[in-house]
């Protein structure tokens, strides 16, 4: 599917790893341009190189991933450990039920214990913000973030910014409108800051008691009418709404909210002819997107997943290389 | 108990608002109680310790309006005695402490327990805010008549906000009967929900749930209201927002005896700092944005806001080391107060060194009706001297608080309390123990 050919084919364009010094993949909001493009760029690479994210490569055997979430995920958790394995690496699962953390322990507590068992790289998810960010002040080993509360989730912004990347060449130039509950999603927030670095415009889309109007203040443009910046698009990624996090409804019901949000075949005649549809997932049939739209020829979503491995494994092979020094030799 | 040992202060700088004065002069304390303002060398005492306090003020001790003591039945967060020894070595000569024990001091018993408990630490004077709700459950008034009688200055259920205006209503209406203050720490229960920060552009990008300023305005906005509406005597505080501010103005201006405070943090600090998610910044009223902390510090300086308050909310190193959303509100502020003050107010020529003195003693002992904030010949034998000058950076592990976390922890300041002096006995004193022992004779 991929418009842009990564031009390496074989392990030896990665021995060395590129310019990279960070041990933690925290948020986007942090990284440099640079660090975001070598990042898809490596996905790049490795994802040709997995054919497809299919096949293993063991470039980091005998290294270990462990999933400490303490929210519930089946996705992310998966994409983690296929991205670990695709590698030749092992991995571990710890969940919040049944584990130590039921019986009172704190999380701080759990990841030292965890790390303690001989880890590379903690991935790590949890309702509250910031919670990886406490953990990559207490651990040695790597840290990267699978969400953390309504603040980011990194690979997913990665993701979405590959997948946008093999389609148009470039971000540079392109309207990409968030659509939703912005104010529940980290999805949400690390799409703007890496959008934003990479040169793309971001509208966030959605009722005024999910888009805060600071968004303007931070330089973003914000919009309660989907069909009012339809046709400027040239990317949709709508997001799901949280039930699950509210307090009281920000809105009267969920029928009013598709009828004025829900991506359905009438709104997309009113798209460019080249418009990409995109969700994270898991996403609500008929609430913010038709069946007819999630399935139809301008939906991306299944190669979301696809990158969504690819990403990951950028992730985990760059932060390696940061921990043990460029000239390491992983073969 | 046996007299202490007269104490002469020679060679500060007295500054005591209460009687308007900023000059050199020397203070004979004795017997408890000042008894002289540059005395004639004939009635020094033959017997009495010297505390050379050059290059000192000499200020009467600061009173604080509200800390969290936590004893009883929260021991591991404070104790009277290390709140009490935070207190001493902060400046402060008078604490009042907060009712949310467990059991909350909602009984005459309460408050006489918490006054023994103090009288053997010996750390400052401690009065007790008792429960302005039966066990601070904000439904039903505790006992307030049978509290005053114990003792208690004031009523509160601080820091758990009062969301039920007719219990404030009925509470600000029966305590006209004692001339005893009402303290509300104003907030909306309604508008914050599962806020942990300020809400404002920091809190939308790192996605942490906001505490609406709206809700503290909305709540000031009420208490004032039924502060006129029923005379009764209402302390708001701390407070947070530009919204406060403005309210408290306009019904000062128009005569309604209502008081308000603020704490240092919040007239220094801001919500950049809750970038790091480290929960140190994690206390209440939260660290607003710029532009509130600038109007606070206006109105601390043009009298506005009448008082600082340390807001001394401490809690022990397991609680606070939780994630963000758990961890509770909170930090050791008492032995920072003065020196943030010093630091953000007074050297910045945003207020006098005497204006600054006069709202973290004299005014604090004025709203709560009790002795202190002055140094006129009669009053407690109650000082604070400090060194104005002295750069100094706040390390937390040092702190004598049993809570070892400070929003200020790594901050350069510059001021500090050289000698507290509690009824004419020194408490504190960061000089060798015994070179204020000099005595005198001819």
């Amino acid at each position: 599917m991929a418009t842009s050919e990564p031009g390496a084919t074989d392990t030896a364009s990665l021995t060395f790893p590129p310019p990279w010094n960070r041990r933690h993949l925290l948020d986007l909001e942090s990284l440099s341009v640079e660090e975001i493009t070598t990042l898809l760029d490596t996905a790049d690479k490795l994802k040709t190189l997995t054919d497809g994210c299919r096949r293993k490569v063991s470039l980091l055997g005998g290294r270990t991933l462990a999933n400490l979430f303490f929210e519930n995920s089946t996705r992310t958790r998966n994409s983690f450990s296929l991205a670990a394995k695709r590698l030749g690496a092992d991995t571990v699962e710890f969940s919040s039920s049944g584990s130590s953390v039921s019986k009172g322990e704190t999380f701080v507590d759990t990841a030292k214990t965890i790390q303690a068992m001989g880890v590379d790289w903690v991935v790590t998810r949890h309702s509250t913000p910031g919670t990886p960010h406490l953990l990559a002040r207490e651990l040695q080993c790597s840290v990267l973030s699978a969400g953390d509360g309504a603040h980011e989730h990194p690979t997913q912004g990665l993701l979405d910014m590959l997948t946008i990347r093999q389609h148009r060449g470039s971000l540079a130039g392109l309207t990409v409108a968030l659509v939703g509950d912005i104010a529940h999603s980290r999805t949400a927030r690390s799409n703007m800051w890496g959008l934003r670095k990479l040169g793309a415009h971001v509208i966030v889309c959605g009722p005024a008691t999910l888009v805060s109007p600071r968004w303007t203040e931070l330089g973003f443009e914000v919009a309660h009418s989907l069909d009012e910046i339809l046709d400027r698009c040239d990317v949709l990624n709508l997001l799901r709404i949280q039930f699950e996090r509210f307090q009281s409804r920000p809105f009267p019901s969920v029928h009013e909210y598709a009828n004025r949000y829900a991506m359905n075949g009438q709104r997309m005649r009113r798209c460019k002819s080249d418009i990409l549809i995109m969700a994270p997932g898991p996403i609500n049939r008929g609430v913010e997107i038709t069946p007819e739209v999630a399935d139809g020829p301008h939906s991306v979503i299944l190669e979301q997943v696809t990158n969504g491995i690819a990403v990951r494994m950028a992730a985990l092979w760059l932060l390696a290389g940061a921990e043990q020094g460029a000239s390491s030799n992983y073969e | 108990m046996s007299e202490p040992t007269p104490i002469l202060i020679e060679n500060g700088r007295l500054i005591d608002p209460s009687q308007n004065v900023d000059r050199p002069a020397r203070l004979l304390l004795r017997r408890g109680r000042v008894e002289a303002i540059d005395p004639g060398d004939d009635e020094i005492p033959l017997y009495c310790h010297r505390i050379d306090a050059a290059g000192c003020i000499v200020a009467p001790g600061l009173v604080d309006l509200g800390a969290e003591f936590r004893e009883p039945g929260r021991e591991e967060d404070e104790t009277i005695q290390s709140g009490g020894a935070a207190a001493v070595a902060g400046g402060y000569t008078s604490v009042l402490c907060l009712a949310n024990t467990d059991p909350p001091i909602d009984t005459p018993a309460g408050v006489e327990l918490v006054r023994r408990i103090a009288q053997a630490a010996a750390g400052p004077r401690l009065h007790v805010v008792a429960c302005l709700s039966e066990g601070r459950r904000g439904e039903q008034m505790a006992q307030l008549g049978l509290l005053a009688e114990a003792g208690a200055v004031a009523f509160s259920d601080s820091p758990r906000p009062t969301g039920n205006s007719a219990l404030i209503k009925s509470a600000l209406d029966y305590c006209r009967m004692f001339d005893i203050p009402i303290f509300d720490r104003p907030v909306d229960p309604d508008l914050v929900n599962r806020g942990v920060m300020h809400e404002g552009c920091v809190s939308l990008v790192l996605g942490l749930a906001g505490l609406p300023t709206e809700a503290e305005d909305l709540a000031v906005a009420r208490d004032v209201r039924l502060a006129e509406a029923t005379g009764g005597r209402l302390h708001v505080g701390p407070v947070s927002t530009m919204g406060s501010v403005d309210l408290i103005r306009r019904v000062k201006s128009r005569g309604i005896r209502v008081t308000a405070s603020v704490c240092p943090q919040n007239l220094w600090q801001t919500d950049e700092m809750l970038r790091s998610f480290d929960s140190r910044f994690k206390v209440h009223p939260p660290l607003r944005s710029a532009r509130h902390v600038e109007m606070l510090c206006q109105a601390v300086a043009d009298g506005t806001i009448d008082a600082i308050q340390s807001g001394h909310m401490p809690r022990s190193r397991e609680k606070k080391m939780n994630d963000f959303d758990q961890a509770p509100f909170g930090a050791s502020t008492l032995e920072t107060s003065l020196a943030v003050v010093a630091t953000r107010l007074v050297h910045s020529e945003l207020m006098s060194w005497s204006a600054a003195i006069e709202r973290m003693s004299t005014a604090p002992a004025a709203i709560a009706g009790i002795e202190g904030g002055s140094l006129a010949i009669g009053s407690p034998a109650d000082v604070a001297i400090i060194d104005p000058d002295e750069v100094w950076t706040v390390d937390s592990e040092a702190f004598l608080s049993n809570c070892q976390t400070s929003p200020h922890d790594g901050e350069e300041v510059r001021g500090r309390v050289i000698y507290t002096i509690v009824a004419g006995e020194v408490r504190y004193t960061r000089r060798p123990a015994l070179e204020h022992l000099a005595i005198s004779g001819n």
